[in-house]
């Protein structure tokens, strides 16, 4: 049997602004966004302003006007980073086996050591070390690991056994299993499937029938049957997608508004599959619109590519087709998928194959510009016409966790 | 609530890289001998705020904190 903890660094955002500002250590803290740029949401909030029900996720003013007392402060990024590593290099004195989910949880395989004494070893080096604390589940899998480092916080360890796990996991609502979103939990609500309970003890042919394949990995999931490995530490998973979208200090307003944004998003996806030796063979555009109702749609190009001139335009040509300008836009997104490995040969097509080698010179030569002299040094001229939608750069977002072997 | 102030510290590193903070330089410009470093280790800075590398020093006879983060150096001043 394995021995899994899934560490949580608690509110971790702002117990490290606490940490770093002592003076509101004892007020309500969320760290949020920047409003000036539409940015503006709770990221994180700390134990204080939880008591006034700032959620994470809602806008700030919602947040101020339910707890006006509230310091809002902004994120600072690089200092997150450094503190996820620091702990990392923790849990990594314990076992090579550490796949971290997102800057502040992480999973850690200890078979053969004792699960519950390690947690809180942990948990003690974490305060004593770094000043913010953490909740650590241990179970003999991943998604019960998970479960447990939710139930007691902050800075606590809880164990799931095979002999508790009907007490303590099956209660849940069925939301809180890992993967288990509003749609997915509205289909299983539909059928009277409420707790973690419901879903392990249905027939998995019932949740096949609702979820296809995704049901039957849920009734191993709240079965605690999972045997999915802890990722050894360097071991990256495949990437399965590359994606961009950002908010600009804007609302679009136009097909030339929607252009702009999706060359610019086209752009930096481009130069990333380009960098990791990728072609693409599906185009994905996500729309939000000013009334926050989103929606995405993809296609999928007649051969693979790494261009930027052939993402963009079958990104545009996606969005002419399915937004009628009801609304302005509020953010939009460009992704690829079904990635393979350029080196592997592509097929090509006879006719234009000289044009595009062309292009794909062109892109790389530009590519190599940018990379010595700044990302500013070579525009399209296009992108210099509009300058109140300059200001929005490209923003990174985290590559999508392996589902594809779920969702496909 | 305590002060972080950022010192201007003489270090000596050994050969295995271990650093030895020999000298303080206060921000009035008085200087300070460090006599012994007692204990070092991660820690955080919890009344002036922050975290780094904790060398526990004695100067003068009396006892003090030293914080070194990314090379740089603070203490907590009332």
């Amino acid at each position: 049997m394995r021995t899994i903890l899934h560490s949580d660094l608690n509110a971790f955002y702002a117990s490290v602004e606490c940490l770093y500002r002592p003076e509101i250590r004892d007020k309500p803290v969320a760290v949020c966004g920047d409003p000036q740029a539409r940015h503006g949401i709770v990221l994180t909030k700390n134990e204080h302003a939880k008591r006034y029900g700032v959620r994470t996720g809602e806008a700030v003013w919602q947040a101020r006007q339910k707890c006006p007392g509230l310091v809002v402060v902004p994120p600072n990024g690089r200092n997150y980073q450094r503190f996820s590593r620091w702990v990392r290099d923790i849990y990594a004195e314990y076992t090579d086996r550490v796949e971290p989910f997102g800057l502040d949880e992480a999973w850690l395989d200890v078979t053969g050591q004792d699960g519950a004494r390690l947690a809180d070893e942990l948990r003690r080096r974490i305060r004593e070390e770094f000043g913010i604390t953490a909740s650590v589940g241990v179970a003999d899998n991943k998604i019960f690991a998970k479960l447990g480092s939710d139930m007691k916080k902050p800075d606590a360890t809880t164990v799931i056994t095979r002999e508790n796990f009907r007490e303590k996991v099956w209660p849940l609502p069925v939301g809180d299993l890992l993967y288990v979103g509003p749609a997915t939990r509205r289909k299983l609500t539909q059928r009277n499937l409420l707790t973690i309970g419901d879903v392990a003890c249905c027939d998995v042919a019932v949740l096949r029938g609702a979820l296809g394949k995704a049901g039957e990995m849920l009734h191993t999931f709240a079965n605690g049957e999972d045997r999915s490995p802890v990722a050894r530490i360097g071991e990256a998973e495949p990437v399965k997608s590359i994606g961009n979208s950002t908010t600009p200090p804007r609302d679009l307003r136009c097909d030339e508004d929607a252009k702009y944004m999706l060359t610019l998003l086209a752009e930096s996806v481009g130069a990333r599959l380009r960098e990791q030796g990728f072609c693409c063979r599906v185009v994905q555009i996500s729309v939000r619109d000013c009334e926050l109702f989103t929606f995405e749609r993809q296609a999928r190009l007649e051969q693979d590519t790494d261009l930027t001139q052939e993402i963009a335009a079958c990104a545009l040509a996606l969005f002419r087709r399915n937004y009628r300008w009801e609304r302005p836009v509020r953010s939009v997104g460009v992704r690829v998928t079904e990635l393979s490995d350029r080196r592997n040969g592509e097929q090509v097509s006879l006719f234009d194959a000289p044009k595009r080698e062309a292009q794909r010179s062109l892109e790389k030569a530009v590519d190599g510009l940018r990379a010595r002299f700044g990302e500013q040094c070579v525009q399209r001229g296009m992108l210099l016409c509009d300058p109140t939608l300059t200001g929005a750069k490209s923003e990174e977002t985290y590559v999508h966790r392996a589902l594809g072997w779920v969702w496909r | 609530m305590a002060r972080k102030v950022f010192v201007s510290v003489i270090v000596r590193y050994n050969e295995a890289g271990r650093a030895r903070p020999l000298k303080i330089f206060w921000e009035d410009g008085r200087a300070f001998e460090v006599d012994r470093v007692l204990d070092v280790r991660p820690a955080p800075a919890l009344k002036a705020g922050g975290r780094g590398m904790r060398y526990t020093c004695r100067i003068a006879n009396r006892d003090m904190y030293l914080f070194e983060d990314e090379n740089r150096w603070f203490v907590e001043a009332r």
